[in-house]
């Protein structure tokens, strides 16, 4: 519900201003205020050398730390939302995707491609968070189901890497049936026995971790990420009390029982070809 | 008393009728033609009233304190015959979501719902029909159970939302809603689902996945509720009938958007006004749509089941 807020969060530490960050600028840590150069910080999978704080980082970031050689084949890149309800609320929604398909250079919140990790076929749902607080409105249900079809087709693994405020609410209902759409189509994967690995990055929340998110054969998150159903501040104005610190941590979600594991991102390529390595043979 | 403030015309003239109604059993004057003009007026009121609701009102009327909930409908609709059956056998027993299997004539149902209460403190005990994780699992092991011994499975949807709390979100909130929309999509039992009230997101959605999901007249279904969606996009609670209409959020809405499967017909004036006619028509709309859904092959049920709910959302392949 707090995907509003976090936009401009979003765009100021968008990925392609980093990519355009010049050599030799320097990267200032939020957590520990450690000051670090840019390359080495990007060479370091963007967490904090220091504090080990992962930085929010985006498909294309994500999609050249898994795949080898960063080679991959990416699929329904194309696919832009509708507006099926002519949406507006201080702004048209059709205004707004155009100004952020311009200003993020993506077409929806998530992209889909295969290739291979550590030799292993695979393909990758990844999500973007700059655009549109990486709501989930139709693009991101279809793309995931297509996605499915695929993984289907060629006998693949599948693996979601969520990153997500929840809903899309300028899709209002369609963005709900998502959920369902993405939870239904699960099912196919699982009848094919084929695995799915589900990440969670920072932050997951909402209508995502109660859907695809949630429903991995194996739920990795990334250290320190926001996992939640509810967010923080509508928890806090529920029970009327500070929250405990930690509180909605994949650490903290991890101890309740509801993440397999947690992988620092420096390890995610080496442990997640271990773990296709696993269900291979 | 009328709780809503578009049903106030109809006070005025229900006092009207009331004086009138004293005045004829006095007997000094022969008042039967203006009581029936004002009969008459009150129904081409109420007609008025409700044939031109906007968005908003519907929202209104889908939380009217006088609306039937989950319980009523069931024990009418199986003629008392209901059994309640509690707890998730893991946790506890979660007072805002409620099942057990009841009959309708002649045929076992599993019965499932959010559950209202309808005074201060049954509000307060049934968490103001907000389930906690435990709730969605009751409801996925009562669904479990039906389809064990093949028992078709109908919700009542009517939630403000899964309950924010911090338990709640200890316990999984998020996990257990993922995992009700999973196993529904795939549940072997034919699966029917009634709005009757507040639809409200993934809280509502936990037990939505059906073969058939119909909406009462007046009762809403969106992603958010009017007023959180405008305190999100406007930053105030004033622009909840905006948002209403924005969200498209009414039963005719959702059907026109091929999101929902029909719209059952309320009784003039609202659900409240009338529940025993309201329950005859959710009754009689069980049996028109349960007996095709159990004649279909189950591997076919769940299929198309599938592909209903994959068949939702609006792109272009730009
Ligand atoms: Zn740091």
């Amino acid at each position: 519900m707090s995907w509003f807020k976090r936009i401009k969060e979003g765009i100021t530490t968008s990925t392609k201003e980093k990519k355009e960050t010049p050599e030799g600028l320097w990267y200032k840590c939020p957590s520990c205020k450690n000051i670090q150069p840019s390359k080495e910080h990007a060479d370091n999978y963007y967490v904090c050398q220091k504090c080990s704080y992962h930085e929010r980082i985006g498909s294309h970031e994500y999609f050249e730390i898994l795949f080898d050689n960063n080679e991959f084949t990416e699929f329904n890149s194309k696919l832009i939302s509708g507006d099926p309800l002519h949406f507006t609320d201080t702004k048209k929604y059709t205004d707004r995707l155009t100004d952020t398909i311009r200003k993020t250079q993506l077409n929806d919140a998530i992209r889909t491609a295969y290739g291979k990790v550590g030799g292993h076929d695979i393909v990758i749902c990844c999500m973007d968070f700059e655009f549109i607080g990486g709501s989930m409105g139709s693009v991101v249900g279809e793309k995931i189901s297509r996605a499915i079809d695929v993984c289907l087709e060629k006998k693949f693994p599948l693996m979601i890497i969520s990153k997500s405020g929840g809903a899309r609410m300028m899709e209002a209902a369609f963005s709900l049936m998502q959920m369902a759409k993405t939870s239904a189509k699960l099912t196919l994967l699982a009848e094919a026995k084929l695995p799915y690995i589900s990440l969670l990055t920072d932050p997951t929340t909402g209508g995502v971790t109660a859907s695809y998110a949630m429903l991995g054969d194996l739920n990795i998150a990334e250290p320190g990420s926001l996992i939640a159903f509810a967010g923080p501040r509508v928890v806090k104005e529920t029970i009327g009390k500070d929250l405990p610190k930690g509180f909605q941590t994949a650490e903290f979600v991890l101890e309740h029982g509801f993440l397999d594991l947690i992988i620092h991102r420096n390890e995610l390529k080496a442990k997640l070809s271990q773990l296709l390595e696993f269900f291979e043979n | 008393m009328s709780h809503l403030d578009f049903e106030k015309p109809l006070d005025e003239l229900k006092d009207q009728l009331e004086k009138a109604k004293q005045i004829a059993e006095k007997g000094k004057v022969d008042v039967s033609g203006l009581i029936m003009e004002i009969e008459k007026k009150i129904e081409d009121t109420r007609k008025n009233i409700f044939s031109n609701l906007t968005a908003w009102q519907k929202v209104q009327l889908s939380r009217h304190p006088d609306r039937p909930y989950s319980l009523d409908y069931i024990k009418a609709i199986t003629n008392n015959t209901f059994i309640e059956m509690f707890g998730d056998r893991n946790v506890k027993d979660d007072k805002a979501m409620i099942g057990g299997f009841g009959m309708v004539d002649g045929q076992t149902i599993m019965f499932i719902g959010q559950q209202k209460g309808n005074n201060t403190k049954m509000r307060q005990y049934r968490n103001f029909g907000m389930p906690n994780p435990e709730g969605y699992r009751k409801a996925l092991r009562l669904m479990k159970l039906a389809e064990k011994f093949n028992k078709p499975v109908i919700t009542f949807i009517d939630t403000p939302g899964a309950f924010p709390g911090l338990e709640a979100e200890e316990r999984g909130q998020g996990e257990a809603i993922a995992r009700n929309l999973y196993e529904m999509s795939i549940l072997k039992v034919p699966v029917i689902c009634f709005i009757i009230g507040e639809g409200a997101s993934g809280g509502a959605l936990g037990i939505g996945i059906g073969d058939k999901v119909m909406m009462l007249e007046n009762t809403w279904y969106s992603v958010i509720s009017p007023e959180s969606c405008s305190s999100i996009l406007w930053r105030n609670w004033d622009n909840k009938e905006k948002a209403a209409e924005a969200l498209k959020l009414t039963a005719t809405d959702m059907q026109d958007l091929k999101l929902v499967d029909g719209i059952v017909k309320e009784p003039l004036g609202g659900a409240h006004s009338n529940p025993d006619k309201m329950f005859q028509t959710v009754k009689s709309e069980i049996k028109k749509l349960l007996p095709k859904l159990l004649e279909m092959d189950p591997k076919i049920r769940v299929e198309k089941r599938i592909e209903k709910f994959c068949s939702m959302g609006v792109y272009t392949e730009g």
